[in-house]
């Protein structure tokens, strides 16, 4: 296996529930160590794309390699034991159990033996500490904190740290900073970035053109369940990209004719047009 | 104050304070005598029968779920242990067997009824309740022609489940009652199956994504509860020599009082198996209490009314506190 062969790949990925057809020959890849954005409107096909890669629907047509091997994913643990995590928008955390416990929640390391295995505690929150602070996040120093006293930024963080820690190869964040205020969106890319240096291939779903912007290597735009436009970093402009996200509408357009409308008007912007 | 405050977020917290406002309350308005009270044990007993139930019935609300069936399989357990070893006298084993496995039963019908269809477990539990009563009433009827059926206890299980300490008035099941506290203490706080089921009350989708065996743990639960309160009525029919088919609606808001107040989240994810000791014991001194008191005894319903709500009040309170606590804010 070459180092460029991509970790994941899909081949003209067709996907439709009945009758209804919702990706159309999906084609992408992702190599160790790239970010992949995914970009595209509400109601685009996003999610639908996410839970294909991520286990969850079997594609109806096409093919996914792994590797550059054709694999078919049992369900979602038969992903993420291929080392296939996906993380939502929020985190999969449980707000009312401490970080360490978060952290390790199906794989506790335990002490002890026969029956008499505990959870070790300390151990537990020693290495999740460990582990976000490594990603940047270095407001966390106590396991026992919950995590529903964190920021949603820190939320995903954690949730992307344990990602990685548990030897995640492909990294699926759906919409991480959609929810999150500026400076917490900012956290979130620094780690997407993190992970993209220590070799992981990202796949970050979004449709914020700008944060898209600050991470991506290489983009794809999705409409109507079919890839509208496929480049790498520095292709098109931030306003080509959302111009092609709107789906075709040109936002330059629509601010000509506003303009246009303003100057003929003595600066008024146009009346929302009502029915005579 | 480090120490305090941080005492104040933990679950139990709600339910320690509880204790000692109801403490309080009676030796200033009701003149109890607090060594008289700490010697009684009709609160002891029934402390232990609640509590016996209200463990596995935390771990089942920590989990996201609810039991109320639990009101019908207390009379089941008992009823069941007299018809065997009673009325048709076979031997004791037999008996506590067969009670121990109508709660087997009972709780693997409900697992699989929550985890098999949508319908909320307070429906499909409240469908178990009435559905024992009329298996208890009807086959009581049926099998002994009574509602009420005597029976005698060898020694050994008069010693074991059914019988009193040291010659006093003290049941053995408070021994019961307090080994079972550790062992399900251990089992949700250090253990790492509680771990799964604090997950599973907090996202359940998100515990299922981790791998966790959701449906499993919630099946077990269930049988925990139902054998557990069958467990309690056969020791009770050991003990007093006798069963009666009753309805235990009592039973049902008792424990589920004792295991709020104990500091559980009634949507599930949140709680300890200390508080809810704590808690059972409020409730216990509460009811029965209110004997050694100068007050009506009448009264005790309303007192339980506003402890709960205040419990749940202090319990809102602290949950907050627990949640935006930052600890270590010290530099350096």
């Amino acid at each position: 296996m070459s180092a460029n062969t991509p970790v994941i790949e899909l081949r003209n990925v067709d996907k439709s529930f009945g009758p209804i057809d919702v990706l159309h020959e999906i084609s992408l890849k992702v190599r160790a160590g790239e970010v992949l954005c995914l970009l595209g409107d509400n109601g685009a096909g996003k999610s639908t794309l996410i839970k294909t890669l991520a286990g969850v629907h079997a594609p109806t047509r096409g093919e996914i390699l792994v590797d550059g091997k054709p694999t078919t994913f049992d369900g979602p643990r038969d992903a993420q034991d291929r080392g296939i995590a996906t993380v939502h928008q929020f985190g999969g955390t449980y707000p009312l159990m401490s970080i360490g416990r978060n952290f390790f929640l199906g794989m506790e390391p335990t002490k002890g033996f026969g029956p008499f295995k505990v959870f070790d505690r300390k151990k537990a929150n020693q290495i999740a500490v460990e582990e976000v602070q490594k990603m940047g996040i270095t407001r966390i120093t106590d396991g026992d904190r919950l995590v529903g006293g964190l920021s949603g930024g820190e939320r995903q963080s954690l949730a992307i740290a344990r990602a990685v820690y548990f030897g995640a190869r492909v990294l699926i964040l759906d919409e991480p900073t959609a929810a999150l205020g500026v400076k917490q969106a900012a956290h979130v890319l620094r780690i997407v970035n993190e992970a993209k240096k220590r070799g992981l291939a990202v796949i970050f779903i979004t449709h914020q053109v700008m944060h898209a912007m600050t991470v991506g290597d290489h983009f794809a735009v999705l409409i109507r369940g079919a890839i509208a436009a496929d480049f790498r970093k520095g292709e098109k402009t931030r306003e080509e990209i959302t111009d092609l996200m709107a789906g075709g509408e040109t936002m330059a357009d629509l601010e000509a004719s506003i303009e246009g409308y303003m100057e003929t008007h003595e600066g008024h912007p146009p009346k929302v047009a009502t029915a005579d | 104050m480090d120490m305090i405050s941080s005492l104040f977020r933990r679950p139990a917290a709600a339910s320690v304070i509880s204790l000692i406002g109801v403490l309080f309350f009676y030796v200033i308005f009701g003149g109890v005598d607090l060594d008289k009270l700490s010697g009684a044990a009709s609160w002891v007993n029934y402390a232990a029968r609640i509590g016996i139930v209200a463990l596995p019935v935390a771990l089942l609300m920590i989990s996201g779920e609810i039991d109320i069936s639990i009101g019908a399989m207390i009379p089941a357990g008992a009823m069941t242990t007299a018809i065997v070893a009673g009325h048709y006298e076979l031997p004791m084993i037999v008996a506590i067997i067969a009670a121990l496995a109508v709660g087997v039963l009972v709780g693997l019908f409900n697992g699989l009824l929550a985890t098999r269809t949508s319908v909320p477990t307070l429906i499909i539990t409240l469908g178990t309740l009435v559905g024992m009563q009329g298996i208890v009433l009807a086959g009581s009827k049926l099998l002994t022609g009574a509602a009420s059926v005597p029976l005698t206890s060898p020694a050994w299980a008069k010693t074991v489940f059914g019988d009193f300490l040291f010659g006093g008035s003290h049941q053995v099941v408070i021994i019961w009652w307090i080994i079972l506290t550790a062992v399900f203490w251990f089992f949700a706080h250090q253990s790492k199956y509680g771990n799964w089921i604090f997950a599973i009350g907090g996202d359940k989708v998100s515990a299922k994504n981790a791998g966790i065996p959701v449906d499993k743990i919630t099946i077990l639960l269930f049988i925990g509860t139902a054998t557990s309160a069958s467990f309690v009525g056969m020791c009770h029919a050991i003990l007093f020599n006798s069963a009666q088919v009753s309805g235990g609606m009592n039973d049902i808001f008792n424990i589920i009082v004792s295991v709020v107040v104990g500091g559980v989240l009634l949507t599930g994810g949140f709680g300890s198996i200390l508080g809810v000791f704590v808690g059972t014991i409020t409730f216990a001194i509460v009811i029965k209490g209110i004997d050694f008191t100068a007050i009506d005894r009448n009264w005790a319903n309303l007192i339980i009314g506003v402890m709960l709500l205040i419990a749940v009040g202090m319990n809102e309170t602290f949950r907050k506190k627990a949640l935006t606590a930052v600890t270590k804010k010290k530099k350096g």
